[in-house]
């Protein structure tokens, strides 16, 4: 396909809109502007697939054939959204029956798909794509003195490895190094946050972020940088409890990788969403000024 | 005192169980578990459970199944892929799983009142009817489906900061064509039946 298509899924649009507002002016900046896909729909995430797999894929597969239509790949920047429209369209490539199926019910609504389209992280596009070489290039202002922990989830890495290593992936830890960002060596950075647990099963949330924050702090890290909507949030509201249930101070800024890349690309920080934090960014803008970036 | 008998007996095992489990979740090495406890090992939430992804795939190998169905294990699993990709014998775990899931409510036997799965099938619906799923609405529905509605309250202060940085809206989402969704899931209904 030509180029790419954006699908935000429902998180970009709600409670990490500064993950729209920041990825969006970054691949402007790139040159490679990118537009919605029109009349998404949502993926479904997990819980679609716990209830009724073939109507979940089914779903996915509306997006899919949309993507096709338009003549765009697809970029999904919530690592829920990147997965599950992923495995459905592997799925849907496949030879199993339900799959034949699903194809044929789509097209019959109008929604022919021929599994042309591919589904891509932007992490991925910016390592692979337009590579570390263009984005140094872009670099207005360098993160000098910021010391990040490259958080990266579960299902950006997982189940399918053909970007990264699915226990110890780096990608991103190369990415903000070339924006001059230094990364600790996070050991915690493909373990899980809980996911939608924190909502569920507040104290299972609680002690899984816990941990998180608890090694990003043990590592000297400022922030802990994030490519889900889903952990940042995670991140973010539990600190405040955990720190109080564990009697220990694990508050810390939790960023987008895409505003730190905006930042450092010079894009006016008022434009890429900061003040959607319910965290305090202060340790960021100290350390920003100090290594003179701000 | 009365007297329990503590073990099945095979008889009353259920052994198509686990051809049922390969079908659903597309995962014939189920049979090749060699039970050494990697995945359990893995797994961030095994410490939760009532019984180790470990034994789970021996119960299902061994046709516990009311066992398997009714374990908090299966709502538990986030879906983080670690054991996945990990197991030597390469058994999908995580999409073991979701077949379990999907399993148990089709049984109607998992915890009706418990929040995940009531999370789960609340997010569904959303987007069967409307295409998208709208946060705030999942989570209240999320309330009122299984717990206490008065815990609300103790949300309030998040809710606010929430609020207060337009990250949390009251607006019903919905894609425009809702037609042609709805359309392509009756048709998906119909077809696999």
């Amino acid at each position: 396909m030509n180029g790419y298509v954006y699908y935000p899924g429902c998180s970009l649009k709600g409670s990490s809109r500064a993950y729209e507002e920041s990825i969006l002016p970054v691949f402007k900046e790139i040159g490679m502007p990118l537009q919605e896909l029109e009349d998404w729909n949502c993926c479904g995430a997990t819980a679609y697939f716990s209830v009724d797999d073939t109507m979940a894929a089914a779903v996915c597969g509306r997006n899919l054939a949309l993507a096709e239509k338009a003549g765009k790949d697809i970029i999904a920047p919530c690592a829920g959204c990147y997965l599950t429209l992923k495995k459905s369209n592997i799925f849907l490539a496949g030879s199993q029956p339900k799959a034949a199926k699903i194809l044929k019910d789509l097209k019959s609504v109008g929604c022919e798909y021929q599994g042309k389209v591919a589904v891509k992280h932007p992490l991925q596009v910016l390592s692979e794509d337009v590579g570390l070489p263009k984005i140094k290039e872009l670099v207005r202002r360098p993160l000098k003195g910021l010391k990040v922990a490259c958080y990266y989830g579960c299902q950006l890495v997982r189940p399918y490895t053909d970007f990264d290593d699915p226990d110890y992936p780096t990608k991103l830890d190369r990415l903000l190094e070339a924006v001059g960002a230094e990364s600790v060596n996070y050991s915690a950075k493909t373990r899980c946050c809980g996911g939608s647990l924190t909502g569920t099963i507040e104290e299972v949330g609680l002690r899984l972020n816990y941990i998180l924050l608890k090694e990003a702090k043990r590592k000297g890290a400022d922030a802990i940088v994030t490519i889900c909507p889903l952990c940042q949030f995670n991140l973010e509201i539990t600190q405040d409890k955990a720190g109080r249930k564990y009697k220990d101070d694990v508050a810390m800024p939790i960023l987008y990788f895409s505003q730190l890349l905006g930042l450092a690309m010079g894009i006016a920080k008022e434009d890429l969403g900061f003040s959607r934090s319910i965290v305090s960014l202060k340790p960021v803008w100290k350390k920003l000024k100090n290594g003179g970036t701000l | 005192m009365e007297i329990h008998k503590k073990v099945k007996y095979e008889e009353e095992l259920d052994s198509g169980f686990v051809d049922e489990i390969k079908e659903m979740s597309r995962c014939e090495e189920i049979d090749e578990c060699i039970q050494c406890g990697t995945c359990s090992s893995s797994c961030p939430m095994a410490v939760y459970m009532d019984y180790t992804p470990r034994k789970i795939i021996a119960m299902i190998k061994s046709g516990f199944k009311d066992e398997a169905l009714r374990s908090f294990t299966i709502w538990l699993c986030p879906s983080c892929y670690t054991c996945q990709v990990r197991c030597p014998s390469k058994i999908k775990i995580t999409d073991v799983m979701y077949a379990l899931k999907r399993k148990a409510i089709e049984e109607k036997v998992y915890p009706s009142r418990f929040a995940i799965p009531v999370l789960d099938r609340q997010m569904s619906r959303l987007i069967a009817k409307y295409g998208r799923n709208s946060e705030m609405w999942l989570i209240l529905n999320l309330y009122l489906k299984s717990r206490n509605p008065f815990g609300l309250f103790k949300m309030a202060p998040l809710g606010l900061k929430l609020m207060k940085t337009g990250r949390m809206s009251l607006k019903k989402e919905s894609i425009k064509d809702r037609k042609q969704l709805g359309a392509l899931l009756k048709a998906i209904k119909e077809d696999t039946r």
